[in-house]
């Protein structure tokens, strides 16, 4: 089994069906930019370590700058542009805004989708595992605190609507 | 942008081999592609044919092997599964330890430990780790057959390792520590990579180290074993000045090069420390004082 430079891609972005004709050395960062528009992922560093072009894949968090589109095939992407379900704020979006947990916001995308990831497999998390899970996340205007805030008030948050 | 590639999907370790033979220098392994696809986005490597091995279903499963006993950790296993498998914490706690701490989620998510140890940077957290642990080999097979390699026969030079142009790694094996044994790793990482590395395992019978052994990595091409600081440590009993001088003798045998992770003589201080710590943690974990 061999897929040619040009071949159909069929995903899922943001829980809609998405099939598309694109090329095996198309990364999953240009894909969702380029492809379909969805710019509110960030490029940066462009080599895994400031994680501004977080996107989670079946719920894992992943660089989309070094990771080929070709590995979402028959897999679920979420985006920053789905994090809002029908118009109000994901409450790990309204945390971030709540706690000031952003100033320019170009790692703003980055963080949240890494925060999603973290809650989705731990939704209590004391500082230390907070800590250690957004390392690759870079932010060079909050000096962190106010994230780290936001990722503490978006978990209690979510675990209180769940509890 | 990448130059245009095919993507094959083998099934079995064969089948990726005989792509490899057929392709020669224009293919190349693919897993997590967090290293490969760095360099081919630099224009450094280009290839027409990656051989996806996440295809080969074979090659996915962590197995505890109970006659020898050891674990077999597959090439497609990800850096992430082995920091969260329940049967890596209960049998190898220190690779767990070393994979939590490896680059950043992202990376462990997608990247895997056979991928790390074949491209061979020299700042590998794992190539320390494998280095020093005792009886660790890497399986490599190719329509030739399959082969065990020692991780010192394996790791050549810088992103140069013994694996031949038509074998692919397909398991690590960590061979279980005997009670008794600690193991520790320590490292000083500045960028998303370690300045400097240590991994030591040590042996206590009644207060008295019976076996030592300690890789340095990160500060040269590949790790290289401190055996003098070794043969230092065998036969005397565990305590502050002997890891002192075990620790000056692993920064005598280092040979730093200068570059972005610190000059030659910030590495070997860094290795002095380093060792200092991880023969004490290791001891400690031998003793039982301190449970990894």
């Amino acid at each position: 089994m061999n897929i040619q430079p040009t071949f159909k891609l069929t995903t899922t972005i943001n829980s809609i069906p998405v099939d598309a004709e694109i090329e095996t050395r198309t990364l999953l960062i240009d894909f969702l930019r380029e492809h379909l528009g969805l710019t509110g992922t960030k490029r940066s560093c462009d080599m895994q370590i400031c994680g501004s072009c977080t996107v989670l894949v079946d719920g894992k968090p992943v660089s989309s700058c070094t990771t080929l589109a070709y590995e979402v095939n028959d897999r679920e992407v979420l985006t920053i542009e789905g994090m809002a379900q029908n118009g109000e704020l994901h409450p790990i979006q309204q945390a971030f805004l709540d706690e000031y947990g952003l100033q320019c916001g170009y790692c703003t995308p980055g963080m949240v989708l890494a925060t999603a990831a973290l809650l989705n497999e731990n939704p209590r998390p004391d500082d230390t595992e907070i800590k250690s899970f957004l390392s690759g996340n870079l932010c060079r205007c909050t000096g962190y605190f106010p994230i780290l805030n936001a990722v503490r008030r978006a978990s209690e948050r979510i675990s209180k609507e769940e509890g | 942008m990448l130059k245009p590639f095919v993507i094959h999907e083998p099934q079995t370790p064969h089948q990726a081999s005989e792509l490899l033979n057929e392709y020669g220098w224009d293919a190349t392994v693919y897993a997590g592609g967090t290293e490969l696809l760095l360099v081919m986005k630099e224009g450094l490597a280009s290839y027409s044919h990656l051989i996806n091995i996440k295809t080969i279903n074979e090659i996915h499963t962590i197995q505890l092997v109970e006659d020898d006993p050891t674990l077999r950790i597959g090439a497609g296993v990800t850096h992430r599964t082995i920091e969260t498998s329940p049967v890596i914490a209960a049998h190898a706690p220190l690779l767990a330890e070393m994979e939590r701490s490896l680059a950043n989620v992202r990376v462990r998510t997608m990247g895997t430990l056979a991928g790390n140890l074949c491209f061979a940077e020299p700042h590998s957290d794992p190539a320390t780790v494998c280095m020093a642990w005792p009886g660790a080999s890497f399986e490599l097979t190719s329509t030739d057959g399959i082969r065990q390699v020692l991780p010192d026969e394996f790791f050549i030079d810088l992103f140069m390792t013994a694996r031949q142009e038509n074998e692919i790694m397909t398991a690590i094996n960590f061979p279980l520590l005997p009670s008794g044994t600690g193991s520790a790793y320590r490292k000083f990482v500045l960028l998303e990579r370690p300045s400097a590395s240590v991994a030591a395992f040590v042996s206590v019978t009644s207060d008295m180290i019976t076996s030592a052994r300690l890789a340095v990595g990160s500060v040269g091409p590949v790790p290289y074993r401190a055996t003098t600081a070794e043969n230092l440590l065998v036969g005397e009993k565990p305590g502050e000045d002997l890891y002192r001088a075990a620790a000056e003798a692993a920064a005598s045998a280092a040979d730093p090069v200068n570059d972005l992770y610190g000059s030659v003589e910030y590495k070997r201080q860094l290795i002095r420390v380093l060792t200092r710590q991880a023969l004490q943690q290791a001891f400690e974990r031998a003793m039982g004082v301190e449970r990894l």
